[in-house]
């Protein structure tokens, strides 16, 4: 028995200890909005918050993010109340066919708590690891950019109220 | 106090070297005169900065190439490399080539101050006067790009420059003034039963290649040690291998594996360049074929035995190695990693690893790649390069050869590296756990990486 804590929810498991955690967020806790992309942590669509980091979960086995928290898409809102990052990429339809969009939110998120409001730069660097497929990069840009155009992750939440 | 027995000993030598403390200025010249370059000479001056990696250093990340301004970071301190373009303001727009040979040869800047040793001239010290003025006519073909370094934030003394001259009367092995003819025999580097091709080796590998600066150990002043030449380094938190024992190695090295290794940054017998030597690789890939493979004869050719090959010498004393073996058995085992923490290094490296690392996978069977029992960091007698490896990974290098390793500085805890590291190790290499190999390792060479 191995114990996880995601999204603030502490869960008690019973997995092999070798399980990938992006496995156990879909199969046992049915969080689908990590994607199995590639398995070697070369496409970044499984990408989830660990301890507020951004990890490849296709690449972590469940049982050593220990006492570490995860975070994953759905813990950033729901689609009736999206967070502010989520309802930028609502707003600037940044998704085509969805697959990777979990995971560049995942690792936007990590940046824009640590950099309030980054430079185009910043963005494009720090999303360097997460590939997508359909070509969607410049709306996926707009959409951080957007973020942090109104300040950042807490003033979005406020501009959201309004909009 | 050893600060200060430090601090006196500099001072020493700076008053021995105080006559050549402060070297005159020469005089900036207007424009560079691009007729007096052709073009034959600008491309083998721009195979000869291949070899020596300008760009390397010479190029702060995202920056123009040459442009300078990237972050050295040695025991005394963070120095920024020098924009080398020809701008007149920022660069080395208004330098003479007389100028350019004195750096080069002296380590001294157009104005007449001190440059620091981490710029490497004592190694094109020995370059000759037609490949200085070639990397002069290349230098100066490019783009002047206006640029100025950041200050260095050097420690105290060491931050007066003339100190260098008491370092350079301690260390530098000049070679010859500019003007002088320069040849082998003038050098003392000929050696009549070597080939044509070894002294050319040797002159690249010792003169513009600057192998030692990072493969050779530096004393206290951060002087190479030359009577440990090639015996390995430490750079930017990497391990930079001895060249010496490249027979050593799970498939001893060869010449041919070694010239694909400098120019691709791959070898099929042994793995992937990585960390530092990874942009050296990709600026020998604008070398000369011909050159590389000098440099790998000469390097070749300063191999020990292979352990196994001590030959009949061996056996006289056969006693004696068997009781130093037994004894280094005894003290391994009681340092070995636990059977705990061996299982649970096999359970992160099925998770984390296995996909393109276990014997099976596609992405260890295509593509010629090795198997981790040939790596040069797993077999290394320290554990540095393997967690290094582990911690910061592979890039993206924009190429369709290139290598590429997710990092997992993020991912998994000091403890777990250290696991999985001792686990790796131990399945793959002939050799058990690294002894010392825990935590606290892991955390002291986290510690040691380049800062993001």
């Amino acid at each position: 028995m191995i114990t996880l804590t995601v999204n603030n929810v502490r869960h008690t498991l019973d997995i092999d200890p070798s399980t990938p955690l992006l496995y156990v967020l879909r199969n046992q806790l049915q969080l689908n909005g990590a994607k199995y992309g590639c398995g070697l942590g070369q496409c970044g669509a499984c990408t989830v918050l660990l301890d507020n980091q951004p990890v490849f979960s296709c690449l972590i086995p469940a049982v050593a993010c220990g006492e570490r928290p995860v975070r994953t898409v759905e813990g950033l809102g729901s689609a009736a109340h999206p967070g502010p990052l989520q309802r930028a990429f609502i707003n600037q339809q940044a998704a085509q066919c969805g697959y990777c969009i979990a995971g560049m939110i995942m690792r936007a998120q990590s940046l824009l708590e640590r950099v309030k409001t980054p430079s185009d730069e910043q963005i494009r660097e720090h999303l360097q690891p997460n590939l997508c497929r359909c070509g969607t990069h410049m709306r996926i840009v707009a959409a951080i950019r957007e973020v942090a155009g109104a300040g950042g992750l807490e003033a979005a939440v406020g501009a959201g109220a309004h909009s | 106090m050893k600060g200060k027995i430090v601090f006196v000993a500099i001072v020493l030598a700076a008053a021995a070297g105080l006559s050549q403390a402060w070297e005159r200025s020469i005089d900036p010249v207007a424009a560079t005169a691009p007729a007096a370059a052709d073009a034959a000479q600008i491309e083998r001056g721009a195979h000869l900065a291949a070899l020596g990696d300008c760009i390397v250093c010479h190029t702060a990340k995202g920056g123009k190439p040459f442009a300078g301004g990237l972050p050295l970071v040695t025991p005394f301190g963070t120095i920024y490399s020098t924009n080398i373009t020809p701008d007149a303001d920022t660069g080395i727009g208004d330098w003479s080539l007389a100028a350019f040979t004195r750096a080069m040869r002296n380590g001294v800047s157009r104005d007449g101050h001190h440059l620091y040793p981490a710029f490497p001239y004592p190694h094109f010290t020995h370059m000759t006067d037609a490949d200085i003025a070639a990397v002069y006519a290349f230098i100066m073909s490019r783009d002047p790009v206006r640029a100025r370094a950041p200050a260095n934030r050097l420690v105290f003394p060491l931050n007066f420059r003339p100190l260098v001259a008491g370092w350079n009367l301690l260390y530098l092995q000049r070679g010859p003034e500019p003007g002088a003819p320069v040849n082998a025999e003038a050098e003392g580097t000929t050696d009549p039963t070597q080939t044509v091709e070894w002294q050319r080796g040797r002159y690249l590998v010792d003169g513009v290649g600057h192998c030692g600066a990072c493969h050779t150990p530096l004393g206290q002043l951060g002087a190479e040690k030359r009577d440990q030449m090639f015996a390995g380094g430490v750079i930017d938190g990497w391990d930079a291998p001895p060249l010496t024992t490249l027979l050593h190695a799970p498939t001893p090295w060869t010449r041919a594996q070694l010239v694909a290794y400098l120019r691709t940054g791959f070898a099929s017998q042994h793995g992937a360049a990585a960390g530092p030597m990874l942009p050296v690789t990709q600026s020998l890939g604008d070398a000369q074929q011909a050159d590389v493979e000098a440099m790998a004869t000469y390097l070749m050719s300063l191999q020990q035995n292979a352990p196994g090959n001590a030959g009949a010498g061996a056996s006289a004393s056969a006693g004696t190695s068997a009781d130093a073996g037994a004894h280094n058995q005894a003290v391994n085992l009681t340092q070995l990693a636990s059977p705990a923490a061996l299982a649970n290094g096999a359970t992160l490296f099925n998770a984390a690893c296995a996909s393109c690392h276990s014997v099976a996978a596609p992405m260890s069977i295509s593509g010629d790649r090795p198997s981790l029992a040939q790596g040069t960091a797993v077999n290394a007698d320290s554990p540095r390069n393997t967690v290094r490896m582990m911690l910061d990974g592979i890039g993206w290098q924009h190429s369709e050869a290139a290598h590429f390793m997710p990092p997992f500085a993020q991912t998994f805890s000091d403890a777990q590296i250290a696991d999985l590291a001792n686990y790796t190790r131990a399945r793959f290499s002939k050799h058990g756990p690294w002894p010392e190999l825990n935590a606290a390792a892991v955390a002291k060479i986290r510690k040691e990486g380049v800062e993001p």
